[in-house]
């Protein structure tokens, strides 16, 4: 090592990427270590080696396996997969759109999978009755469902990528334009259940309440998929992200093409979130939380950023899960409203705290 | 050496330059004056390839900036633009993001030493683990250059650089520029609105006036009569202590030379 590399060794800059690497490590720990107590707790409790025992399938007792694979691994996976993907999407819109407070939920993608869900419900009546009892409850069809809550998704972005490569709108406009549509989607979604029969409202309602009971192994490859695709391209794209921070001018100087790099960032971001949506329903403040909590931690390098920001979704939304499965247990509360409870006072909490600083 | 040949822009169908040709040798600091609106941002902004320019091209030693890869174009010219906003990272940090386009996914020792040489070099040394949000209008100013350094360019594009700051930050921030572009070698062409400051540290001036170059050259084109075109103001020319100044004087009164107004 020279001389001067030594000094610059002494700037601590080396200790900060050390100590970073750290964290992200730690968060690593911390997200298998919970996701271990997910599988744990339950109405029937499992042990650390009975959990083992039922991933290796090779649990004498059948039902622990039974347990494991179709019930407790697919909703913890689904857990951490949406968590890190709906993290990692709010990171990627807070940079490219240079707002920290664009994240699905605020760009209008929530309320466009829930209105497209609605249009599969009451118009493609995608839901049958299932009557038990005195009680009637109508069971959507997920497949027709999911497919339209990705098309409203879908389109809601569509929209917004449009505006924002043709009309070259500022961040302000664009996270505007996301409430814009976020308005008029629920106001569509309203105008529908006005007309609609109380079944059929009531399952639009159920939908949009966030659940990770929902996702199958099929549909956790595919969030697993997306979220690779994403997160390679991210950290391949570190230094552009970084640079971008400086505002648009300074990253096109600095040799980066901006036009591409929110295009593709937001095309894969919008696509993770509307399949996530589509599949969970709506969960809301990890894509705006996460990134928010993790970056004290970490600082703005966007290298280590967007992971952590990644992994703290991942464990945020496997609190939420356990919170949801044991605070009225055997109840299972939809984890969508245990975020936004949680999520809501502790933005505000971080909000002003920022302001005290 | 940076040489703009014949260069056009408009907005739209709003024309906004107009031929455009002048030099800048190495080791040089050009001043671009003129009024608000007159397409001196916009200059720059077609000279780093932020803009398309509709005619013309621009030559940076014997090759066409068109020519140039989004990285060289990168590696060639610094970019400061107006309203520097902070980011919430170290002072090192935001030197180091000027190194993007040398740097491969990990930062290495060439990299770490070429950045502390910067620091030493633009008198940041002792602020490198301080957060940028922390810093004052003029030592923020001293980052934003010291991160344009770390591109390590021939030709360095500054626009205002020393708007909003004090007198005592500007002169610092002036003196830096003109101490940098001598010792490294590099063509820099700075925007200024301060006639005086420009004056002082500049080794030759471009005026422009509404898209159109009316002179350029060095201190014997800053005369009252093309201050006067460009800036449609009276002004006195004088020297105070061996330094040139201007003085905008009303334009009913005859025009005297303040220094020796009293005697």
């Amino acid at each position: 090592m020279s001389a001067e590399a030594a000094v610059a060794e002494s700037y601590g800059y080396r200790r900060r990427i050390r100590s970073r690497m750290l964290v992200v490590l730690a968060l690593l720990i911390l997200v298998f270590v919970v996701a271990l107590l997910s599988l744990q707790i339950g109405s029937y409790p499992l042990s650390i080696p009975q959990i083992f025992q039922g991933i290796g399938r090779s649990s004498a007792d059948p039902l622990i396996n039974h347990l494991l694979w179709n019930i407790r691994l697919p909703r913890a996976a689904a857990a951490l997969l949406a968590g890190a993907g709906l993290a990692l999407s709010g990171n990627i819109m807070q940079i490219l759109l240079r707002n920290p407070l664009a994240a699905p939920s605020t760009l209008g993608v929530s309320q466009g999978a829930a209105f497209g869900a609605a249009c599969a419900i009451i118009l493609l009546g995608s839901g049958q009755t299932f009557s038990t009892g005195n009680e009637a409850v109508l069971l959507t069809s997920r497949s027709i469902s999911a497919a339209c809550a990705f098309g409203g998704a879908a389109f809601s972005i569509a929209v917004i990528l449009l505006i924002a490569s043709f009309r070259q709108l500022t961040s302000e406009a664009l996270i505007l334009s996301g409430v814009a549509m976020a308005a008029f989607f629920s106001a569509c979604t309203m105008l529908l259940q006005y007309f609609a029969s109380d079944l059929q409202v009531a399952a639009t309602l159920f939908w949009t309440f966030g659940d990770l009971g929902k996702a199958g192994w099929q549909e956790n490859g595919l969030l697993a998929l997306l979220l690779l695709l994403t997160a390679g391209f991210v950290l391949y794209k570190g230094w552009c992200f970084n640079s971008l921070q400086w505002g648009e001018e300074v990253a096109r100087t600095l040799g980066v093409n901006t036009p591409r790099l929110r295009l593709i960032g937001l095309l894969l971001t919008c696509l993770l979130t509307a399949v996530t949506t589509a599949f969970l329903g709506i969960i809301a403040f990890i894509g705006l939380m996460a990134p928010h909590l993790i970056r004290p931690l970490i600082g703005s390098d966007q290298r280590f950023l967007l992971p952590a920001s990644a992994l703290c979704g991942a464990l945020l939304l496997l609190l939420a899960d356990i919170l949801s499965r044991t605070i009225l247990a055997p109840v299972v509360i939809p984890v969508g409203i245990i975020t936004s409870f949680a999520g809501a006072p502790l933005f505000l909490f971080l909000l002003l705290r920022r302001r005290v600083q | 050496m940076i040489s703009i040949r014949q260069l056009d822009f408009a907005y739209g169908s709003r024309p906004v330059l107009h031929g455009i040709d002048f030099e800048v040798a190495s080791g040089e600091l050009v001043s671009v004056l003129g009024m608000n609106g007159s397409g001196k941002s916009t200059l720059l902004r077609c000279i780093n390839g932020l803009l398309q320019p509709s005619q013309g091209k621009v030559e940076i030693n014997g090759r066409t900036t068109d020519s140039l890869s989004r990285q060289e174009l990168a590696r060639t010219i610094g970019y400061l633009p107006q309203n520097s906003q902070p980011v919430d990272c170290t002072v090192f940090e935001a030197v180091l993001i000027g190194r993007k386009p040398h740097l491969g996914w990990q930062v290495n020792d060439t990299d770490l030493a070429e950045i502390s040489r910067i620091l030493s070099l633009t008198g940041l040394s002792d602020y490198t683990d301080r957060s940028t949000l922390q810093l004052s209008g003029g030592e923020l100013q001293r980052v934003a250059i010291a991160r344009t350094l770390a591109q390590q360019p021939s030709v360095l594009l500054l626009d205002e650089p020393v708007n909003h700051l004090d007198i005592r930050s500007q002169i610092d921030v002036m003196d830096l520029i003109r101490t940098l572009t001598l010792q490294l070698g590099i063509a820099t062409i700075a925007v200024m609105h301060d006639l005086n400051m420009a004056l002082r540290f500049s080794d030759r001036f471009v005026l422009m006036k509404e898209g159109k170059l009316l002179a350029a050259g060095g201190q014997e084109v800053m005369t009252a009569e093309t201050i006067r075109e460009v800036y449609q103001l009276h002004v006195v020319r004088h020297e105070l202590n061996g330094i040139p100044l201007v003085t905008p004087c009303p334009e009913r009164e005859p025009m005297r030379d303040p220094t020796t107004a009293n005697t």
